[in-house]
């Protein structure tokens, strides 16, 4: 079955080349603009994995994935945060709200679909 | 009893004496006679009775002339000699008693005198002795107060009651800094408490007690305060040890680290913006750009919307570096370790060290004068000295010249020789070695001196004129001139500044209550106000404030308060005329209710002294409800004190006491001249009061109460 990933970004360049990228990868893409639309979205979409943006308006990343952990059918989910913010205290800020994977933007494509594969392979 | 009595007295006994024993004889010579030898004697003698009497009459001329001669020679001479005695260890040291009187009186007055002498020499000396300590204590205390105003960092001495005792005209000025009030709140004998946060030094005392070993250095803590005025400061504190080991204080020493910190908090600002700012168009262009590579598939449509994106990302990112750049270049600019110095001086050092290190002459050509450079000097000088190091071993250069001048924002400045031409690509290898100068190595190279600065550097060979001259020329910063810090503003009397007061480590009577303090010994904020009439409950109102601090009997001429008020009413022309401040000068200056409070703050822990006190305080209580505050200190009024030492005296009016004890009246009419020369003149009073019993706080606001002119009442 086709593995599903949302992903969440206000801005739409990365957005284009990630769904994109994603698509090519051979995942089923769905997109959200923003925190609040994500969790929306993620009750319909049924996600395999979240790729969580952290700086956006309103509700961040990291309050996104705060709410996800909270709810017991979401545990299974998993997140990778992308992030422009690298310092060590807030990987670890996302890590212990429950990111499975923190990345530093920029980053490689193929190393974050590797990640990503690996990721799902497991679940 | 008198010397005359005594004299008789003595007569008297001897006299009665002779008699005695002549009777006493002349009985026992009778009764060992017949009865009638017996009986023929006393006919005999009662014949002779005039001839006997003649002869007790001589006996007593005889007694009255030795005993006489006893006195002259003993009694009295002793009776001088210790009288003169008593004047010169009293009175008159160079007086010598008189040698009279018997030889033994005479060798004593002899022995006294040269005791007298030796004591005179001994005395001379010791005053001798005295005034020398005391002309080297003056020079010392002068030093020390010099020294204490040209030092850049703030210092603040104070006792274990956290009194200040100490301070300098740089930390007055940190702590002044953007307060609008008047008065300066660093001041002797003041708490340190309304300067810095109880709790901060509480914990630095602490610290210090905590740290202390016995035989080692007294230890020191930091911390970082925020003074009133939202300056921060780095403060130093570092305990003060008595003879006894004991703590007897604390010094503070205060440093604005305001600038530093804002910079600080730029430059991370500015690493936080590239890094946050840069990182998202970087990874969106990275995303595409690897798509474009990944797939080559990919249709002409998609392919151009990833091109446009990496196209549109990388001119937000050069916007984005361009910004973070220009608007916190001050901050890249900014190192600690660079300093403002004066390029004439820094390139004498640069001589200096070629000349004592490498033997090469070097000539200061053209420098301007007014040219400052952003440099940490050694490095430079280190610079410049392994160029013409490289340029004497190399090439045989035996002159050097320097030449300095603004251009821009930055300052050139050249190392320029005759003769040889050095290899194009010398410099360029000299840039990457470690410098090394005469025997000295460094680890630094050329190219990390000139990174440090934000400078460069080049080989130049066209000169000015067209003639050709080789010179390497350097880029750099240029600085800003360094200001002078400032100097405190002379006292009226242009006398010593008077910044400390080490009596006050000394809080014997502290624990006693108030009025139970000695007059001499408390701290006092004399004032005076000028108004716009006589008649506070009339509406006339407070137009200036001027006051002035007595510490341990001495008026502190730096720690004044002095402040117009604009009176929100018109001032008339009988008013204008006594203090001679037109309504101009009155405009725009802050209202009484927001001068009060800043003039409440000065008087803290002081006792109030006004001349005429009863006038001054109807208006400080009449704004009570306006400027909430309340000033409860006791009051004393030079007036009344001074009918108190002179009540046979009808005038007490100020320039009329001034004159009665010798007080020069300068500036009258001034709320600060004024309150000057009550401050004087309550000095003067002092000491009168004590002589009348009259030396507590207490007693003198007693006294004032008993007088006459307590009655008036405004």
């Amino acid at each position: 079955m086709t593995k599903k990933v949302l992903i969440v970004d206000d801005e739409q360049n990365i957005v284009t080349a990630l769904e994109y990228l994603l698509g090519q990868s051979g995942y089923q893409v769905e997109v959200a603009q923003n925190g609040e639309e994500a969790l929306a979205v993620v009750d319909s979409f049924a996600p395999d994995l979240v790729l969580l943006d952290v700086m956006m308006p309103r509700v961040n990343g990291y309050e996104v994935c705060r709410r996800l952990r909270e709810r017991p059918e979401w545990r299974h989910v998993k997140i990778v945060m992308l992030s422009a913010k690298g310092r060590e205290v807030e990987v670890s800020k996302g890590i212990s709200l429950g990111a499975d994977l923190y990345v530093v933007k920029p980053f490689s494509n193929t190393e974050l679909v590797a990640q990503i594969d690996a990721l799902l392979a497991g679940a | 009893m008198k010397a005359r009595y005594k004299f008789l007295l003595w007569t008297a006994i001897l006299f009665v004496a002779l008699l005695a024993i002549a009777a006493v004889l002349g009985v026992a010579f009778g009764t060992g006679l017949p009865p009638q030898d017996q009986e023929v004697l006393l006919r005999v003698l009662a014949s002779r009775a005039p001839l006997l009497a003649f002869a007790a009459v001589i006996l007593l001329f005889v007694c009255a002339g030795a005993v006489k001669w006893l006195f002259v020679e003993y009694v009295t001479a002793i009776h001088a000699l210790a009288e003169q005695t008593g004047v010169v260890l009293g009175a008159n040291d160079t007086l010598r008693v008189a040698t009279e009187g018997a030889r033994e009186v005479a060798a004593a007055a002899a022995a006294v005198n040269r005791l007298a002498e030796a004591h005179r020499e001994l005395k001379h000396n010791v005053e001798l002795r005295m005034r020398e300590a005391g002309a080297k204590l003056e020079e010392e205390r002068n030093r020390l107060a010099a020294l204490m105003s040209e030092l850049s960092e703030g210092v603040l001495v104070c006792n274990s009651e956290g009194r200040v005792l100490l301070y300098n005209e740089r930390a007055r000025a940190l702590f002044a800094a953007g307060t609008a009030s008047a008065g300066t709140l660093v001041g002797l004998g003041r708490s340190v408490f309304s300067l810095i946060d109880r709790g901060q030094i509480a914990h630095a005392l602490e610290k210090l007690e905590r740290l202390r070993r016995p035989g080692e250095a007294p230890p020191n803590t930091r911390f970082v305060t925020a003074t009133a005025a939202d300056r921060l400061l780095k403060v130093r504190a570092a305990p003060f040890l008595d003879s006894g080991g004991a703590m007897a204080g604390i010094v503070l020493t205060l440093e604005d680290v305001t600038g530093l910190l804002d910079q600080e908090a730029s430059r991370r600002a500015l690493l936080q913006a590239l890094a946050a700012g840069v990182r998202a168009p970087v990874a969106n262009i990275r995303a595409a750009a690897e798509n474009l590579g990944a797939f080559p598939a990919m249709g002409t449509e998609r392919r151009a919307v990833f091109v446009s994106i990496v196209a549109e990302e990388s001119r937000g990112l050069s916007r984005k570096l361009n910004e973070a750049l220009r608007e916190y270049a001050d901050a890249l600019k900014a190192n600690l370790s660079l300093e403002d110095i004066r390029a004439v001086d820094l390139l004498g050092v640069a001589r200096q060290r070629i000349e004592s290190a490498l033997g090469v002459a070097v000539e200061l050509g053209s420098i301007d004068e007014e040219l400052w450079i952003r440099a940490d000097s050694f490095a430079l000088v280190q610079a410049l000295a392994f160029l013409a190091g490289r340029l004497h071993e190399d090439y045989a250069v035996r002159r050097l010249q320097f030449s300095a001048r603004a251009v821009g924002r930055h300052a050139e400045l050249d190392l320029g020789w005759d003769g040889a031409i050095v290899a194009s690509d010398a410099l360029s290898l000299w840039e990457i070695e470690p410098m090394q100068i005469g025997d000295e190595q460094t680890p630094l190279a050329l190219r990390d001196v000139l990174e440090r600065h934000g400078g460069e550097v080049w080989y130049h060979t066209a000169g000015p004129g067209g003639q050709r001259s080789a010179r390497f020329r350097f880029l750099l910063p240029a600085g800003e001139a360094a200001t002078a810090p400032a100097r405190a503003a002379a006292g009226p009397a242009a006398s010593r500044p008077e910044f400390y007061d080490f009596d006050l480590f000394r809080v014997s009577d502290a624990s006693l209550a108030l009025q139970e303090r000695k007059l001499a010994a408390l701290a006092y904020t004399v004032f005076d106000t000028e108004t716009t009439g006589l008649e506070p409950s009339a509406g006339d109102e407070i137009i200036s404030i001027g006051a002035v601090r007595i510490v341990n009997g001495r008026i502190l001429r730096n720690e004044v308060f002095e402040q117009l008020v604009d009176p929100c009413r018109a001032l008339s022309r009988d008013s204008v005329r006594v203090h001679g401040i037109e309504a101009e000068a009155l405009a725009g200056q802050p209202t009484i209710e927001r001068v009060l409070p800043a003039f409440h703050r000065f008087c803290e822990d002081t006792v109030l002294v006004a001349h005429n006190a009863a006038f001054d305080m109807r208006f400080l209580e009449l704004k009570e409800p306006a400027s909430g505050v309340r000033f409860a200190q006791p009051v004393l009024d030079t007036l009344l004190l001074s009918a108190a030492v002179h009540p046979a005296h009808v005038d007490h009016f100020l320039e009329s006491i001034a004159e009665r004890l010798g007080v020069r009246v300068i500036g009258r009419h001034t709320a600060l001249g004024d309150a000057l020369l009550t401050g004087e003149i309550f000095l003067k009073l002092v000491p009168l009061l004590a002589e009348r019993g009259i030396v507590t706080l207490g007693q003198a606001l007693q006294a004032s109460r008993q007088t006459y002119f307590a009655r008036i009442q405004y």
